[in-house]
């Protein structure tokens, strides 16, 4: 099972819940188990950047989720 | 400099990585020979001249460009009604308004409207012809007016994001940004000295020497081709294509040479308008920013008001940290104290913290990535706050940067774990140079910081053809502005083997190359890096079968070594790359290969540094004596061009420190729009820069590569900062540290009053 870490924009659609054990085979899959669980929070997921196991992605929609994977949602970075 | 060897023992064996070539596009451009957008002109072209608010916030209550259009040789006007309104939720919706005010100007230089002429002159004059009726309104230029109750408002929607309950009612405050771990106010109580600070900085510009320019030739068939200086030429592409109405596709973008961006060139300023210019005169259109528009209408990086306070037990180990952060986003919401939330902690484990930011409008010019942007400020306050710290506990403060820093598998405040990281080995690194222990003279002062940016992937695109003579070309969609060209030959000859000097890199136009995001985040060596090594092993695996097919052996027979095919089960002579291209024709035609990726897993930049100044206790200057930098590259792909964004950063960060600000008068009027009264560092300012090359490699990149062209700016301020406090006792807080601050300081034995540890 994977380990998501959600942040405090994020635990406003959880009531509070800061982590959540969940499968899932992409992060699309992934969005759709927490959107069933916590309703109004897929908006709020969709476009962000994904960090999965540490290693942050961009445009992670269809990102494999491994097993036992950390998953934190985080906005998408930019730089100079 | 130190050779990266010299702390990387165990490094591959490259044949290529790791060596010093003369860049590819070094002659052209100490020869004056290399074109930049201002450089080209078309045949029938045309000089566009922008006209700009002269007010700090002002509502338009009328524009009339009759008296502008009656003069002989204008051939088009544009102003806000030319351009179509954008649904609030588009997400450029911002830009565009940027680009063209509609119902208010919201800083001084604001665009109102846009001329085409026959000459610069008639230009010039025409927009003077221009009738514009304000009604002024009053204005905010920090975020303590900003966010002050009953300010005047900017945008009468805009609500603060993440606040509870939700924001119902408008201000300036367009985002909070909280990030939080543990306990914090037990991690206080655990501490033996807690330490309490509060600091500002002032809007400073990006400085880079070429002014924006672009020349757009549109056809009557509502195409058009622009040659611009952008640091990504598929965003300018895709926003003029917004602001305009168009498709993306009706616009081809041609990357001109660039001199310097820093981060103020990853959006568009005068493109649009050029392209409708151009469109409604039938003719090609240039416009070029004078250094004054440059200063007053495109973005320099934030001003701020931070307050951090961390507490630590006696043996040096932090317990807890807190820090507020207010950021000028300028005249439109931004995310630059979301990303400086994000800096703030990061170079250090600290188990307790609340982080709490803010992104603030203020009537000033929409602020822009700058360098590694919001991290200094934030690196400003933490890192004075823990030299304070060191002093209080008695323990040198390289040591307890080290006893306290993040490591591989610390999670950083934004959540996500670090992996293999490089701080410790590079603070190891400055506390190992005989600079950190070198002897100091009277009024002369030592001080030390670290630095943390993120760095991003993103999307990157990548081609490469083999020419007949076994030479290469590979094309890449990365404008470069740090010598990534450069380091894409020499990705490239390590995987093909040969030598770089045999390998032209360029910069395709948006027609020409895949889809390639923006140079920006430190991202073009590791992300567009790593499209041209796929590139290239696609065109090795060609490379292999072609020889084959010449052996008329099984493919599997066929190795990549050094350059050539090798038969491994025969006694064939090895194929060297050129005799395989020679023979294309007869394998199968030419030989191509391109690659695209997005890119993830961008490992994160540390960096230390140590500065000596010495203070003149009459006059309150600051002269830099000695500055040495220590980072971790991942993999130093060219040396000498990592050694060069390390020594530019210090330089950037240098002037931050010492001289540059956003002076406005009491309207919101720019003070100081130009190089003589807006004073950055020159060569006669500074010391050698020394640098040390770290090189702890990112194990997602096929190399190693981790960005390094932002983070060396990081540290310099409180580096300079505490040296200064190092020499004289005085704490300075405030930016600049300019001789004027610097002998008030002095003069009232401390620049601050909330005292000293």
């Amino acid at each position: 099972m994977a380990r998501i870490f959600l942040g405090l924009e994020q635990r406003r659609f959880t009531g509070g819940v800061a982590e959540v054990e969940m499968q899932a085979s992409t992060v699309k899959q992934l969005i759709a188990k927490l959107e069933a669980r916590f309703p109004g929070i897929a908006e709020q997921l969709e476009g962000t950047a994904v960090a999965i196991d540490g290693s942050i992605v961009a445009h992670a929609t269809y990102e494999p989720v491994p097993e036992d994977a950390e998953i934190h949602f985080v906005p998408t970075p930019s730089g100079g | 400099m130190t050779n990266p060897e010299e702390t990387t023992p165990s490094k591959p064996d490259y044949k290529y990585i790791g060596t010093r070539p003369i860049r590819p596009d070094g002659l052209d451009k100490v020869t004056g020979r290399a074109r930049f957008a201002a450089d080209l002109s078309l045949p029938g072209m045309l000089a566009g001249h922008v006209l700009r608010s002269p007010h700090a916030h002002a509502r338009i209550v009328s524009i009339d460009t009759s008296a502008a259009e009656a003069i002989a040789g204008v051939k088009a006007v544009v102003t806000r009604s030319d351009f179509p309104d954008l649904d609030p939720a588009n997400p450029e919706y911002n830009v565009t308004r940027n680009l063209m005010a509609r119902d208010k100007v919201l800083y001084e230089g604001h665009v109102v409207a846009a001329v085409a002429a026959s000459s610069r002159h008639i230009a010039k004059l025409a927009t003077e012809a221009i009738a514009v009726e304000y009604e002024v309104l009053p204005h905010v230029l920090t975020v303590d007016e900003a966010m002050a109750d009953g300010a005047p408002l900017l945008h009468s929607d805009l609500l603060t994001q993440n606040v509870e309950p939700e924001a119902t009612e408008a201000s300036n405050v367009a985002r909070r940004t909280v990030l939080e771990r543990g306990d914090v106010e037990a991690g206080f109580a655990e501490a033996d000295v807690v330490i309490e600070r509060e600091f500002t900085t002032k809007p400073v510009h990006q400085g880079y020497i070429e002014p924006h320019a672009v020349v757009a030739d549109t056809s009557q068939d509502d195409t058009s081709v622009v040659w611009c200086s952008s640091q990504g030429h598929f965003r300018v592409q895709s926003q003029t294509a917004t602001m305009l109405g168009w498709e993306s596709s009706q616009i081809k973008v041609i990357p001109a040479e660039i001199g310097g961006g820093f981060g103020g060139k990853t959006t568009i300023y005068l493109e649009p308008l050029a392209v409708l210019l151009s469109r409604k005169a039938n003719r090609p259109v240039k416009l070029v920013m004078s250094r004054d528009e440059v200063f007053r209408a495109t973005g320099p990086t934030s001003g701020t008001r931070i307050r951090v306070k961390l507490g630590a037990k006696k043996d040096g180990t932090l317990t807890a940290g807190k820090a507020w952060l207010a950021y000028e986003d300028g005249a439109f919401p931004g995310i630059w104290g979301m990303l400086g939330c994000w800096c703030i902690f990061t170079p250090y484990d600290i188990p307790n913290f609340h982080i709490e930011g803010f992104d603030v409008v203020v009537n000033k010019p929409v602020n822009i990535a700058y360098r590694a942007p919001s991290a200094p400020m934030a690196a400003f306050a933490t890192e004075t706050v823990l030299d304070e710290i060191a002093r209080a506990v008695g323990i040198d403060p390289l040591d307890l940067r080290l006893q306290n820093a993040a490591k591989e598998g610390d999670a950083s405040p934004l959540g996500p774990k670090h992996g293999p990281i490089g701080l410790s080995e590079t603070l190891d690194a400055i506390r190992k140079h005989p600079h950190y222990s070198a002897p100091l003279g009277p009024n002369q002062g030592r001080g030390v910081a670290t630095g943390y940016w993120f760095n991003i992937g993103e999307s990157s695109s990548a081609s490469v053809n083999l020419n007949e003579n076994g030479t290469a070309v590979v094309a890449t969609g990365s404008p470069d502005i740090g010598g990534s060209r450069a380091s894409m030959a020499i990705m490239a000859a390590e995987v093909l083997g040969i030598h770089p000097d045999r390998i032209r890199p360029v910069v395709g136009d948006t027609e020409s190359i895949g889809f390639t995001d923006t140079t920006e985040g430190s991202r073009t060596t590791f992300a567009t890096g790593w499209a041209v090594i796929e590139a290239c092993r696609k065109i090795v695996t060609e490379l292999k079968s072609r020889a084959a097919t010449m052996w008329d052996v099984d493919g599997e027979e066929v190795e990549w070594v050094d350059g050539e095919a090798r038969h491994t089960k025969g006694d064939n002579d090895p194929l060297p790359l050129a005799k395989i291209t020679a023979a294309a024709k007869q394998t199968g035609g030419p030989l191509t290969a391109s690659a695209s990726l997005n890119a993830k897993g961008a490992g994160p930049a540390f960096c230390s540094q140590v500065c000596d100044v010495e203070v003149d206790p009459e006059t309150g200057l600051v002269t830099i004596l000695r500055f040495t930098t220590a980072q971790d590259a991942g993999r130093a792909i060219h040396p000498s061009y990592v050694e060069g964004q390390m020594q530019g950063g210090v330089v950037q960060g240098i002037g931050w420190a010492l001289n540059e600000e956003y002076i406005f008068d009491g309207n919101g009027i720019m003070e100081n729009a130009g190089f003589l009264d807006y004073r950055m560092p020159v060569a006669s300012d500074l010391p050698m820069i020394d640098t040390i090359i770290v090189e702890v490699p990112n194990p997602v990149h096929p190399y190693g590569v981790r960005g390094v062209g932002e983070v060396g700016i990081v540290p310099p301020i409180p580096a300079i900062a505490n040296a200064i406090h190092d020499a004289t006792g005085v704490r300075l807080r405030d930016l600049p540290m300019s001789p004027v601050r610097v002998l008030e300081a002095l003069t009232n034995g401390n620049g601050n009053s909330d005292g000293d540890a």
